[in-house]
């Protein structure tokens, strides 16, 4: 017997539901919308009586305070459901087989008033009303009520009669006959089979089984194909790479990478460590799930930065809460697990105001991407109780088809729990949420081109998160952690259990029992059941002797704990289903075996900089200041931030906002791990992808040197700061397109190098590309600008010590530090004025390591009583910044009252606020250093700079801070 | 003084346990994880404490509402240790999801303890979502309007950070809140510069206009950030107290030159000091 149980809120409640249709509808355009009324709705299947669904609803699923509820069964006829002939009635299902926390949860929680419930179903319901034209509510359908990655919509009554899901398996062992493939055929399967892998490698494959004389099954081909995928073994950059970087013709650089990465970044960091000898505070760097730096005598630290960019462009809710999800399971699966302490998300996203109807076909809205992915992050990290702390927003209509999202985690791990080594005999056992058919593909999907089609054929790829089921395998690993239970561990991620046991197994062998695998429902094959996706599960290795106990304190916390097979020490992988051998592939082939990706690179130099509109005979620049405060890219984030919880587990100290009113955006954020010490960790990110449109190398130095001085602005230690990359850049088969990124990476080591900042983890994602037939059926490519996000991590002794950006009084001296130069490339006042040309921002290697150093003195000595770094908008930005977050005037004389002067975007530059009495002791410790005093804070509300007594800016405070508000208010 | 033991009471979805276990232990109590189902297996264990609390976080993730299914595993199964515990001189305290749960278990609306079995109020009054429709973080100021809760005695004003999505307190009938009212269980209020001058001329802060966001930040009915009971020994708080134990928590600290101690360690050192 199925019923439904359709809840809707009373008279005197707001339908939010049914706002946020309205809101979101017009935001993309639809008109003709006049009313909706939402509903949710439960779908319940199971032995009941009239009697038992109304207690269900009365006693379980509804608040009588603010809901209302109707009870009928289906399939229900159209008399049954309250809609009126104008008004048409539309039902939301997830596609079988999305996670659906909710009526899993509704199972249990109904089972336990006794109600014998065998299937529940969510459902949203929506009457609306209105003038829509059919393409119009197709829209409406498709792109506001529902996603079709994950849902389907029924019109009218629900008819349905049956939830159960799933089928009756039976093996049926599949054999591809790929020895007698010619190169046609081989490409063919590679891309009908999502393999995804190119001639020269399917080549290989064919070699190795024509040597083992037999064709391969299904399931050896897709173990080659995940293991080998872009997203697991990074070919390309840790691959070979030829690069030639000329300028004005002439060649000046002409390099032959073995592996890029490792001669670039890896190596930079090799050479820090290197010359820190005994002091060497890097722990374990690119070889875990997350790099881990010492923090005090009992603790390290981990963090890891991932991107989960394709998925969040075709749902992203789901895309961006799973990439929180997944990229928290990194350093838990790091070592023997880490304890997770603090998040960061940094997105780039095309304008929310995007012309609705010049959409390319089959992207979704840039506001419906932007409210999914910031929703996703939220409901991730809040139900984990693991606070957000630090992010940026990025604004490009170069992002429209391929959006970028990074999460981040921050975890620490004791000292003596940091290694890990799997033993023949130990289980391979898999913990956390159970295996369906979500996510097949993902790490060869994540690793093409986007294109229209892909929000059809790859929505198997895309999933929803379950945050709670990942909470509880957090602490229920943490606490075997503990008694030493286990002896590895690592996350599944994109390839599922087939990357997950194939690496951990790599140096020994594994055997697989796929039949053993707990699965969401029934009719897997056991190739599905090996690379599905399917979130929330983590692979360890379990001594025999401790599996018991094990699996019991799992069981004592409602985790499931599984054997799923043995580590072995064959150095082979064997894949059984029952008795049924069905794959074997060695573990030499599987890691070493693929043929190395070769790839040109060229980058040309361009030195013939176009003037940079600093010959600007503009008296007043009180406009560009506003212009640019209220650029999406400088504007307020709070609406973000506020959706975040950024204070669980208690060890805030310096917070997103700041200031009077709490609303000025901070420099980077500090948290306590350890609320027994006053040793605390620093957060910050530097990106900036319009410097890469000039110089790649300089973005990157930029991008590194933003990064660093938030840090250090805050009041973190120079000397321990370590930083991660994250590269998401276009087709890189193209010689232009690696050749910047080569550039970047180039850029990246000589930096880390300068400021001895090393690299202890980072990822890379290729092929951030749209392709698309326009109107006139021309095939179009929109490749992202070429974005590298830097995410640092620093320390700070006593958090105490720790400064904020918001001005503290009147009557204080204003410094700038730093040295101004003209470098208008890519700057904010060029943007908002439509001025192309300009230097980029360089870096001074030299001076700049030595103005962070005698800033944190200063600091730490309690000298600055506010500091901000001089980013995007320059010396203007900053001080209207600092000025209404204090809610304090500001009155400064700038020597040179210039264009460069106001809103150059030099490096390594600080605006910091000094006591009058400190003024002596600041500028002998910042001897040696630019240092310019600016003016004084004031009791005006206002911001007024001048030059030599001419009136540059002059804006109230509460202009200033309305501005930069509004756009994302 | 005895050290009083605490439960802080884990369920799946929990996230805020480890830090007010650590607040009670700051405050000089001694304090314990328990897990859900240890006391499911064995509601005995809960003789063992003198105070229950039940913390933030999202509850089996909230999937059926905030709160609620942990709520009916406390007035289902465990329905009977409840009353017992809360027929001794016991305290309980709910914050956030726990202020939730402990609201949809009825604990906080028995009208005497004596005969607990009575629950007048129970599913009359609930907390549902903030009135801008969003979870959100941010501090507030609370004002102490019952001088009945144990927790909250000597206080008077006090800054405290929310974080929650369904934090707005929404009655069944408008004439409940009299009852609330009178029955002193209005614990703690939103509360700005402004309300301060209601209250002198409504004479009650209770009885004063709903506050604006952000000062009341959900649009609670009658600007409600916590309830207690008849008898003030079960408090449930949407704010977090244990999120300011220490100076450096205030999102101000760096400007008004705080150190040391954080507010919110006061009501927690009260539920010790009740057992001195």
């Amino acid at each position: 017997m199925l019923w439904e149980v359709e809840i809707l809120p009373i008279g005197s409640e707001k339908d939010y539901e049914g706002q946020r249709v309205l809101a979101s509808a017009k935001s993309q355009g639809i008109t003709g919308l006049k009313s909706v009324i939402s509903a949710r709705t439960f779908l319940i299947q199971g032995e009941l009586t009239p009697e038992d669904i109304n207690r269900a609803a009365d006693q379980m699923l509804v608040d009588s305070v603010t809901e209302q509820f109707h009870v009928r069964q289906l399939p229900a006829s159209s008399a049954d459901v309250a809609s009126s002939q104008a008004q048409i009635l539309l039902n939301v299902l997830l596609h079988p087989g999305v996670t659906d926390s909710v009526a899993e949860n509704a199972v249990k929680a109904l089972t336990r008033l006794n109600l014998s419930v065998t299937n529940v179903a969510t459902c949203r319901r929506y009457w609306i009303t209105g003038d829509l034209a059919a393409a119009r509510l197709t829209q409406l359908t498709k792109k506001v009520l529902s996603n079709d990655a994950i849902e389907y919509v029924v019109k009218g009554p629900l008819q349905i009669k049956d939830l159960s899901l799933g089928s009756e398996y039976k093996l049926k062992l599949t054999t591809v006959p790929i020895r007698d493939m010619n190169d046609d055929e081989l490409m063919v399967l590679s891309k009908k089979g999502q393999l995804y892998l190119s001639i020269a490698e399917m080549k290989t494959v064919q070699d190795y089984f024509r040597s083992l004389q037999r064709d391969p099954t299904d399931i050896e081909l897709e173990t080659v194909a995940q293991t080998w995928s872009e997203h697991c073994s990074h070919k390309t950059l840790g691959g070979r790479i030829h690069y030639v970087e000329t300028s004005a013709g002439k060649v000046v650089r002409d390099v032959h990478f073995n592996s890029m990465l490792k001669e670039t970044i890896f190596a930079a960091t090799v050479q820090i460590r290197e010359s820190l000898g005994k002091d060497d505070w890097c722990v374990s760097v690119f070889k875990d799930n997350a790099g881990i730096v010492k923090f005090d005598d009992r603790q390290n630290v981990c963090i890891k930065v991932e991107t989960h960019n394709h998925p969040s462009a075709i749902e992203p809710y789901g895309g961006a809460n799973t990439g929180l999800g997944g990229v928290i399971r990194d350093p838990l699966g790091t070592g023997l697990g880490a304890r997770p302490v603090c998040s960061t998300d940094v997105f780039c996203f095309a304008r929310p105001d995007y012309p609705a109807d010049q959409l390319p076909p089959g992207v979704l809205h840039p506001q419906a991407v932007m409210q999914g992915v910031v929703s996703g992050v939220r409901d991730y990290g809040n139900r984990m109780g693991i606070p957000t702390v630090n992010g940026a927003v990025c604004f490009d209509d170069r992002y429209l088809g391929n959006p970028l999202v990074y999460c981040g985690n921050v975890a620490m791990i004791p000292v003596d729990k940091c290694d890990k080594k799997v033993s023949p005999g130990d289980l391979i056992v898999s913990v956390g949420g159970r295996t369906g058919r979500d996510g097949i593909h993902g790490a060869t999907f994540s690793s093409v081109e986007l294109t229209e089609e892909s929000e059809h054929i790859s929505g198997g790829a895309v999933q929803i998160g379950n945050p709670v089921t990942e909470k509880m395998v957090a602490d229920v690993i943490l606490a075997a952690r503990d008694l030493n239970l286990y002896s590895a561990i690592t996350d599944c991620g994109a390839g599922g259990f087939s990357s997950a046991v194939g690496e951990m197994g790599e140096d020994t062998g594994a055997e697989v029992w796929l039949d053993k695998a707990p699965l969401k429902y029934s009719g897997l094959s056991y190739t599905e059941i090996w690379i599905s996706e399917a979130q929330e599960r983590m692979v360890l290795s379990v001594p025999p002797a401790n599996w018991e106990q094990f699996r019991d304190l799992c069981a004592s916390e409602g985790v499931e704990a599984t054997a799923i097979g043995q580590f072995t020490d064959t150095r082979q992988l064997v894949l059984k289903y029952g008795e049924t051998k069905v794959g074997e592939v060695s573990m030499h082939f599987l890691h070493d075996g693929r043929p190395p990706v070769i790839r040109e690179a060229v980058y040309d130099i361009k030195e013939n900089y176009l003037a940079s509109g600093a010959e600007s005979d503009k008296a007043d620049f009180t406009d560009d200041l506003q212009k640019i405060l209220g650029s999406l890219n400088v504007a307020s984030k709070e609406w973000i931030i506020r959706q975040y919880d950024h204070e669980v587990q208690a060890g805030s100290v310096i917070k997103p906002l700041v200031g009077i009113h709490n609303d000025g955006p901070s420099d980077a954020a500090v948290v306590r791990p350890d609320l027994n010490s006053s040793r605390g960790l620093v957060v910050s990110c530097g990106i900036n992808p319009h410097f890469g449109d000039q110089d790649p190398y300089w973005m990157a130095a930029s991008a590194i040197d933003e990064a660093v001085r938030n840090c250090v602005a805050v009041g973190a230690d120079p000397s321990r700061i370590a930083i991660l990359d994250n590269f998401c850049w276009g087709n890189t088969e193209r010689p232009e397109t690696l050749g910047t990124l080569v550039r970047a990476a180039v850029g990246c080591q000589d930096m880390a190098v300068a400021y001895g900042t090393p690299f202890v983890s980072g990822k890379d994602s290729l092929n951030n590309e749209f392709s698309y037939e326009d109107g006139s059926g021309t095939r179009r490519t929109v490749a992202i600008p070429s974005t590298l996000l830097i995410t640092a991590l620093g320390q700070v002794d006593d958090v105490e010590t720790c400064v904020t950006m918001d001005l503290k009084g009147p009557g204080n001296l204003l410094y700038l530090i730093g040295e101004t130069k003209d470098e208008m490339g890519g700057s904010h006042y060029n943007l908002v004025n439509g001025i192309s040309g300009g230097k980029v921002p360089t870096v001074n290697k030299e001076g700049a390591p030595k103005t962070f150093r005698a800033l944190h003195q200063a600091i730490k000595q309690g000298l600055v009583l506010s500091c901000h770094d001089l980013s995007e908008g320059g010396l203007a930005v900053a001080a209207a910044e600092m000025a209404f977050a204090g809610g304090v005037g500001i009155k400064i004389d700038l020597k040179a009252g210039s264009v460069v002067q106001l809103f150059s975007e030099s490096n390594t530059r600080f605006l910091v606020e000094v006591a009058v009495s400190s003024e002596g002791a600041f500028s002998e410790l910042l001897a040696g250093v630019t240092l310019e005093k600016l003016g004084m804070t004031s009791t005006g509300e206002e911001l007024v700079i001048t030059s030599s007594g001419r009136q540059l800016v002059r804006a109230s405070l509460k202009d200033l801070k309305a501005c930069w508000q509004k756009p994302l208010a | 003084m005895a050290v009083p033991r605490v439960c802080v009471l884990r369920a799946p979805g929990t996230n805020c346990d480890v830090e007010t276990a650590h607040a009670f232990e700051l405050a000089g109590a001694s304090a314990e994880r328990i897990h859900l189902f240890r006391l499911l297996e064995d509601p005995s264990r809960l003789n063992e404490f003198q105070i229950l609390c039940v913390p933030g976080g999202f509850s089996y993730g909230d999937d059926l509402g905030a709160g609620v299914i942990f709520s009916r595993q406390l007035r289902g199964q465990l329905n009977e240790a409840m009353r017992e515990f809360l027929q001794s001189d016991k305290l309980v305290l709910g914050i956030c999801n726990g202020f939730q749960t402990i609201l949809k278990a009825g604990l906080l609306m028995r009208r005497g303890i004596e005969n607990s079995a009575e629950k007048p109020l129970e599913d009359q009054v609930t907390l549902t979502w903030n009135a801008n429709g969003r979870y959100t973080d941010r501090w507030v100021r609370l004002k102490v309007t019952s001088c009945n809760s144990v927790f909250l005695k000597g206080i008077d004003e006090f800054d405290v950070p929310m974080a929650h999505a369904e934090g707005r307190i929404a009655l069944k009938h408008p004439e409940l809140l009299d009852q609330l009212r009178e029955n002193s269980q209005i614990a703690a209020c939103y509360w700005s510069p402004a309300a301060v001058e209601m209250a002198k001329a409504s004479g009650d802060p209770t009885r004063i206009a709903l506050l604006p966001e952000p000062e009341n930040p959900n649009g609670s009915l009658a600007n409600i950030a916590g309830l207690c009971d008849t008898t003030g020994r079960v408090l449930g708080l949407m704010p977090h107290p244990e999120r300011f134990l220490f100076a450096t928590q205030h999102p101000q600290w760096t400007r008004r030159g705080l150190r040391g101690e954080g507010d919110g360690i006061r009501i927690f050192r009260n539920a010790v000091t009740y057992f001195g």
